[in-house]
């Protein structure tokens, strides 16, 4: 059977992981590389690196980066940050990304996404979405960052960027990230069930059961984590032992 | 060993040339005809769309010299679906060395099929040292039926081709270079027939 996968996402700046990470048997827990390789021997199912950084000047050391990350990882990975043009998407690609991310680009170029799905196939399209609830708006989409909210409903956003060829939604709650409360079960449910690409849900782990939750509950297809990971409070092994025990299809 | 790995800039092309290098491994990239048809080996890799990969390769006449050639040859996931017949993916023919269709998923599941899938009833030297439900990666919209080819199996939620073969055509649907330790056998299995 196709497993439930677990993700853990790094954020990237400079070329360098960010958020202190703390592994004790990990040489230098700042390199990208390395941490990846200790995730894929630890049972990650895929990753995801952000490129939080800003000028064009430093997501040329992102690309490079990716290549770097290519040729040392044998699970797939997916990029996101800054993206949006397909020209960008061709440099990750060829650096050997399996997927990339776009969110705010999607916002302002939703065109872009058809473009995407055109050139280079839909199943390397993730189409991230940062979406906030409040009593007044019900579930909105944000752009930059969540700093923006936009005019679309998280629902029929998901709806339409996947006829447009999105391959797969990478849905995070504002309300939830960081919380370690709880995925954002509701929408995330709502969202997945309105799709009929895989949903990866973020935002808001903070114990194993949360992942059950997410996948029993929420029928995601994925979870994504970063400090929970990062930290260690919880490590893959465990949770996937967890998961298995619980009747979720996981990859051991 | 002179392994050609087809450059047809619709693929994954550089995944499967680290995923080799990380065997210790050279291979070469080349959409040149006579590089091609001198190799020992050849890996075709793919990603993408059927018709735009088959129009990248008429434009360098490896449709005509693709299914002459004689030497072990792998084609990985779109790889595989464009040695068979026909996709339904924008009605494409194919390179017509396996006679076989190309399917859309019609399920209530989602679709790609994206993830880990277990490997079945394996049945190939190229399975050496490979485990029944081993797990392999897998991101695609479109299967090739189960047929007399097939060498090993996945099932969503039917059973399809996990793997083929067909005479000196190898081929995957799932990703050997993405898929851990067991997708690195699988490519040293390839290299050693």
């Amino acid at each position: 059977m196709l497993t439930k996968r677990i993700i853990p996402c790094l954020d990237i700046k400079n070329g360098r992981t960010v958020k202190g990470v703390r592994f004790e048997n990990i040489r230098d827990a700042g390199d990208p590389v390395e941490l990846a390789k200790w995730y894929a021997e630890q049972g990650a199912d895929e990753l995801v690196f952000l490129d939080i950084t800003a000028t064009n000047e430093e997501r040329k050391t992102f690309a490079e980066l990716v290549r770097d990350i290519a040729r040392h990882i044998d699970i797939p990975f997916t990029v996101g940050g800054g993206i949006s043009a397909v020209a960008d998407v061709e440099v990750l690609l060829q650096a050997g990304a399996d997927k990339v991310s776009i969110n705010s680009a999607a916002i302002r170029n939703p065109q872009l996404v058809e473009d995407l799905a055109k050139r280079f196939g839909s199943q390397c399209v993730t189409v991230a979405i940062d979406t906030k609830y409040t009593e007044a708006t019900g579930w909105k989409v944000y752009a930059r960052a969540g700093t923006v909210e936009t005019e679309h409903a998280t629902v029929d956003w998901a709806k339409k960027v996947v006829e447009l060829g999105a391959g797969e939604i990478l849905l995070t709650s504002m309300n939830n990230d960081g919380t370690k409360a709880g995925f954002a079960l509701d929408i995330t449910k709502a969202v997945s069930e309105a799709v009929s690409v895989p949903v990866i849900a973020s935002g808001g782990a903070g114990t194993k059961e949360h992942f059950a939750d997410a996948f029993q509950e929420a029928q995601a297809d994925a979870a994504l984590a970063a400090s929970l990971f990062h930290f260690r409070e919880l490590d893959i092994p465990d949770l996937k032992t967890y998961l298995k025990t619980e009747g979720i299809v996981v990859r051991i | 060993m002179d392994l050609v790995i087809v450059d047809y800039k619709a693929g994954n092309v550089q995944s499967v040339q680290f995923a080799l290098e990380r065997l210790g491994v050279q291979a070469t990239l080349s959409c040149d005809f006579e590089t091609i048809k001198a190799a020992d080996k050849v890996i075709f890799p793919g990603v993408g769309e059927a018709s735009s990969a088959m129009a990248q390769l008429r434009a360098r006449n490896l449709d005509k010299l693709l299914p002459t050639l004689e030497q072990p040859f792998f084609g990985v996931c779109l790889g595989m679906q464009l040695l068979c017949e026909h996709s339904e993916e924008g009605d494409t023919d194919l390179l017509g060395i396996i006679p076989l269709p190309v399917k859309r998923f019609e399920t209530d599941l989602k679709v790609p099929h994206m993830g880990w899938n277990q490997l079945e009833k394996l049945q190939s030297p190229l399975f050496e040292g490979i485990t029944e439900r081993e797990y392999a990666y897998y991101v695609h919209s479109y299967y090739v039926p189960l047929s007399e080819y097939t060498i090993a199996q996945t099932s969503y939620p039917e059973p399809f081709s996990a793997a083929l073969q067909y005479k000196n055509f190898y081929a995957a649907q799932f990703h050997p270079e993405k898929s851990g330790p067991a997708g690195s056998q699988i490519l040293k299995n390839f290299l050693a027939l």
